[in-house]
């Protein structure tokens, strides 16, 4: 692994990208995904050997355009059909914790 | 009925010529199916009752003289795929109990060809693996040898051919997901270009490599499958608007005399790679010389950068993708919580596997600020020089041939400890996602008495010469008609 840094990553990290990605992590999941993610990103520390400055980035391999179509009314998923998957609904409406705080 | 050896194109002949009825059919694939399921662990669902009324419905056309292409047909499903009505899990607890309101475009499309439905196979959770073993409902094993993954992460479906639950199946291939398996268990395994085949319906791993393909015993029901999941759809924007060519019909006109073949020799000079898989590769490649096809000698200097690249770019946009999870509109939701942030950050951690959550989090931070330009900037950046790398390449040759798997089938456990161990598995093929190519795995001989994938890839777009090339290797030789069952007895 010659001229690759070894990334450790620290446990607030591991938190801090847990907090980004809204994953709640028990105590050994945090350890193991330090350990874990830390050898992964060395491992990706070789692709700094290239130089790509003048490399434009590929984000999809196979051209793919914009693609327009007409503003035509169709059918859409009845209401009934898209809450039937939903852990909590009622009368149309799924049910969700209080998002909005009173202030006084 | 020698169920083991028959084909998509054989049971066509045997429906078409009256000799059997879909019922038939699919009762024998249903009774095999109850059969082996305990030792192979191929399905997540079987759909036993609606596979016989919709046998029955074909059978009932058939004898007012209607016919489809696959009328009656029985085919397999990745359970990543969506089913309207029938659960669709993503081998994920998070969606264990998710039925989906509608059907994906192949699914449709394979409905008004006239197929049926046997079941929805197993698959690492979200697609996410190389063995089945990420399955959030237990692993598959490998027909050939149940103490042994069978790939992944299409495993499901490839036991599923291999072990005759099913003649044909279909997969999904992010970084080798349907060649791998195939290879694993001695079957073929097609990878389309990328947008040849709609994603509608097909549950998100990484958008911009997800690719549904299919599985099947041989080259000319790969061809078939194809010639009916193929084709732009308004409802994918990323689905191609070419033409589709009659794969099936040109398969009459194949020959590799004049055609050259690209031999990648660091990929056989490879450290890890099986000294039984490079004989098995090396045999298959002296058999196309005789065939008539040139070798010439390439090089691909950036593909031992794919690895890297893949497991920076597919984490990245499976943590965008998999944002939709959040216990509110469909999937697990956690019982005790406090307020509305701690519900989805504990319906997510309740709700995924480890390898998911290892992906989201990798993904997370390579587009995290500070991070974006080091890590997701430059794998898009080194994908361009691999995608280069090929375009090289296919001015020299037609095809580039050599193994889809270093490894052949590995055993249950081995590497589920060891994140880089794992991802090493798909080595050859992922670069062919990143590309956008079409890639196809074929059976090319036994190492250590399991069999050996030989992976052909070809130039964007351009199945038609892939599956010609692959159709004269498996006319010339007799790999793809051994079945597990014989050599176990």
């Amino acid at each position: 692994m010659n001229g690759v840094c070894f990334m450790a990553l620290t446990r607030e990290e591991v938190e801090h990208i847990a907090q980004l990605a809204r994953l709640a992590l028990t105590e050994d999941e945090k350890e193991m995904f330090r350990s874990q993610l830390s050898a992964i990103l060395s491992y990706a520390e070789r692709l700094q050997e290239l130089d790509t400055d003048a490399i434009p980035p590929t984000a999809h391999a196979v051209d793919v355009q914009g693609v327009m179509r007409d503003d035509v009314v169709h059918p859409s998923l009845p209401r009934d059909a898209a809450l039937a998957n939903a852990p909590q609904a009622q009368d149309g409406f799924v049910i969700v914790p209080t998002v909005l705080e009173e202030h006084a | 009925m020698d169920i083991e050896r028959l084909t998509l194109v054989d049971i066509k002949r045997l429906l078409d010529t009256g000799e059997s009825s879909a019922q038939e059919i699919t009762e024998a694939y249903l009774a095999r199916i109850e059969a082996v399921e305990p030792h192979i662990h191929a399905f997540l669902t079987v759909t036993a009752d609606e596979a016989r009324e919709q046998a029955r419905q074909a059978d009932e056309r058939r004898a007012k003289g209607e016919n489809a292409p696959l009328l009656g047909v029985p085919l397999a499903l990745k359970d990543v795929i969506s089913t309207a009505g029938v659960r669709t899990t993503c081998g994920s607890r998070m969606l264990e109990t998710y039925v989906p309101p509608f059907d994906a475009t192949v699914v449709q499309r394979l409905r008004e060809a006239g197929a049926l439905f046997l079941g929805k196979t197993n698959t690492d959770e979200f697609a996410m693996g190389s063995s089945t073993e990420n399955s959030a409902f237990g692993a598959t094993r490998n027909p050939w040898d149940t103490t042994r993954v069978p790939g992944g992460s299409s495993g499901g479906s490839a036991a599923a051919v291999a072990a005759a639950e099913a003649p044909a199946a279909l997969g999904t291939d992010t970084g080798g997901s349907v060649r791998q398996p195939a290879a694993l268990c001695g079957v073929v395994g097609l990878k389309p270009t990328y947008g040849r085949v709609s994603r509608y319906g097909l549950i998100a791993y990484a958008s911009s490599l997800d690719q549904i393909g299919p599985l099947t015993r041989t080259v000319a029901d790969a061809a078939l499958l194809l010639s009916v999941i193929a084709g732009h759809d308004p409802l994918d924007s990323t689905s191609g608007q070419r033409p589709v060519p009659d794969y099936v019909a040109a398969l009459a006109q194949a020959d590799v005399k004049g055609k050259r073949l690209g031999v990648v020799r660091d990929w056989l000079d490879t450290p890890g790679l099986h000294p039984g898989v490079r004989e098995a590769v090396q045999t298959a490649l002296a058999t196309y010389e005789s065939l008539g096809a040139t070798l010439v000698d390439i090089t691909l200097p950036h593909s031992e950068y794919g690895l890297p690249v893949y497991y920076l770019i597919a984490p990245a946009e499976a943590s965008s993708n998999l944002a939709r999870y959040d216990g509110v509109l469909y999937g697990h939701r956690a019982s005790q919580t406090s307020d509305i942030w701690d519900l989805f950050a504990k319906s997510r951690g309740e709700g995924f596997g480890p390898e998911v959550k290892r992906r989201i989090m990798l993904g997370t931070y390579a587009l995290s600020a500070g991070y974006y330009d080091q890590y997701y900037k430059k794998a898009q950046k080194v994908r361009t020089l691999i995608r280069r790398d090929f375009e090289q390449a296919f001015e020299q040759v037609d095809v580039v041939v050599g193994p889809t798997s270093p490894v052949p089938a590995f055993e249950l456990g081995e590497r589920t400890d060891d994140p880089i161990q794992m991802y090493l598995a798909d080595i050859f093929t992922l670069t062919v996602n990143l590309a956008g190519l079409p890639g196809i795995s074929i059976p090319c001989g036994f190492a250590d008495g399991l069999p050996v994938g030989l992976q052909l890839i070809g130039r964007a777009w351009d199945e038609t010469t892939l599956l010609q090339i692959a159709h004269v290797y498996e006319q010339a030789t007799d790999w793809h008609t051994r079945t597990p069952s014989e050599t176990n007895a």
